[in-house]
């Protein structure tokens, strides 16, 4: 039943991005719009073809500086919403602080990391890193307070110890919170990736983007954020079928209500 | 209150209640919940408790198992003032409380883990629980993957992994249908028959609780209290016919116009 309305789901967008394109590239012919302006769908994706080392070069790049950046702000943000759970103290002043700050664009601190940790790969990570952590420190935390008071009180009842309550309990039942806070991790790792590029890069699909804007050259900009269009997707479905490794118990459940 | 060690001359009770009140703070006044709370239980007694929602009975529950204090009064297991949480209990809650991302053999362990006992020496033992209740073959599903009946029916296995003295059940079958309750009825009574555990049985089924107990404690709320302790001499092994008995029947009609009395259900 769910498989069905999934592909069928997936056949819609596939069919709506094909009319999409067909679109453009017509109207792009017909009105014979200037390629620097709109290069054409066609022109884009054979800008990629005729050079795939050059695009696999820098999407490994941005891939190395998001995947890097999203797993220091994931292990990082379980355990600060651990620690946060676990410490009243860090409750009221870390995480207060922390909620306060999720308002500020973070992206606007990208020219400061590169003052900090110099124009390498460093200050791209903390800034994928930076943004990413706090929709995956809020959801995890919100997960692991999110708790059936008969599990907490099975537990008592058996006097587990404090660190059995939160591995075995708590932890595990705040993990369908972790993988939602992840999926919104990892696309905002991507977006301060580029973010870092922009400021300071010599490489990456960010500073292909950056240098292509310099040269008028928007064919090449396209393709760059083509190839990131479906880096984003692909990365947020690896994390998504990691989930659904994980945690069958949730995925089932969340088909069957929308069933 | 050191003072208040309870020291009793002869034949001690194994659950010991003196006169527990339990109060909850609320903004302008103290909301009463339990009043006058006094009974003792025989060790390998079965106990029911019935009474309405909100007469507190969940309530005293959870201060016989320890995981909430009295306002005054006390309650001794084996003549030791329940503070924390007793070694030998374990507790059947009216949801079956299962962790999802465990097997089922794994949640039957559980308890075996919280405790910090080794999970080898309780692995057998679980096998022929869950084969005793009908959960042959079931071990390494998980429990999204049962039925509600089958769900409890592991909740069951889980409590007992640990051979508790005193299982505290609380509305433990209200949430399955009339004929996996009766079931499950039928189990826990030849359970206790076999066992002889200390049982305290809370239900909203009159019948339920009359087929199951030594004794039916009656509660009423506002505050809530007891209204009356109904023995119920059935001879035992009970089966499920038993219900159609007219001594049964009298049983269940007393117990149905005392709540009729506190006007909470017509008297037929």
């Amino acid at each position: 039943m769910s498989y069905w309305r999934k592909t069928e789901q997936a056949r819609t967008i596939l069919v709506v991005l094909a009319v999409l394109v067909v679109v453009w590239e017509m109207s792009v012919r017909i009105f014979g719009i200037r390629s620097f302006l709109l290069p054409a769908p066609t022109i884009v994706i054979s800008d990629i073809i005729d050079h795939p080392a050059f695009f696999a070069r820098q999407s490994l790049y941005t891939v190395y500086v998001t995947s890097v950046g999203f797993f220091i702000a994931l292990v990082g943000g379980v355990l600060a919403a651990i620690a946060i759970v676990s410490s009243s103290f860090i409750d009221r002043t870390f995480y207060t602080l922390l909620v306060a700050t999720n308002s500020i664009p973070k992206v606007a601190l990208a020219p400061l990391f590169v003052i900090w940790l110099g124009t390498g790969g460093a200050p791209k990570i903390a800034i994928a890193a930076i943004i990413a952590i706090f929709p995956i420190v809020i959801n995890t935390t919100v997960g692991l307070r999110a708790i059936d008071n008969d599990m907490i009180d099975l537990a008592r009842s058996a006097r587990a110890p404090r660190w059995d309550v939160m591995m075995k309990v708590r932890f595990p039942n705040a993990l369908p919170s972790v993988f939602a806070g992840a999926k919104i991790g990892i696309s905002f790792a991507l977006i301060g990736a580029i973010v870092g590029e922009f400021v300071a890069g010599e490489q990456g699909l960010g500073y292909v983007i950056l240098t292509s804007q310099a040269t008028f050259n928007s064919t090449r900009a396209f393709a760059a954020i083509l190839v990131l269009g479906v880096l984003g997707t692909i990365m947020f479905f690896m994390i998504e079928a990691v989930e659904r490794w994980m945690l069958p118990w949730h995925v089932s459940q969340r088909s069957q209500k929308g069933r | 209150m050191e003072s208040e060690s309870v020291v009793r001359s002869s034949d001690p009770a194994y659950i010991s209640i003196n006169d527990v009140e339990k109060t909850y703070a609320a903004d302008e006044s103290p909301i009463p919940a339990l009043k006058g709370i006094n009974l003792d239980i025989a060790a390998g007694e079965f106990v029911s408790i019935v009474g309405p929602s909100g007469c507190g009975k969940s309530t005293l529950l959870k201060c016989v198992a320890g995981l909430q204090g009295v306002s005054s009064g006390s309650i001794s297991i084996r003549q030791q003032q329940v503070k924390a949480p007793p070694d030998n209990m374990a507790i059947v809650f009216q949801r079956d409380v299962l962790f999802d991302w465990r097997t089922v053999l794994d949640n039957v362990l559980i308890l075996v883990e919280f405790r910090g006992l080794r999970r080898q020496d309780y692995e057998q033992r679980a096998l022929e629980l869950l084969k005793d209740y009908g959960l042959d073959g079931y071990a390494h599903r998980f429990p999204w993957e049962l039925s509600g009946g089958m769900r409890q029916r592991v909740a069951i296995c889980r409590a007992l992994i640990v051979d508790p003295d005193l299982l505290l059940m609380d509305e433990p079958f209200g949430a399955l249908d009339a004929m996996t309750r009766d079931d499950l009825n039928a189990e826990l009574e030849r359970l206790w028959y076999e066992t002889r555990k200390t049982v305290i049985f809370i239900t909203h089924g009159i019948d339920e609780a009359v087929y199951l107990a030594d004794r039916v404690v009656v509660m009423a709320r506002n505050p809530g209290r007891i209204a009356e302790i109904v023995p119920i001499d059935i001879p035992r092994p009970r089966p499920l016919s038993i219900r159609q008995t007219e001594e049964f029947g009298k049983y269940v009609q007393h117990i149905r116009h005392l709540f009729a009395s506190m006007g909470l259900l017509k008297a037929e």
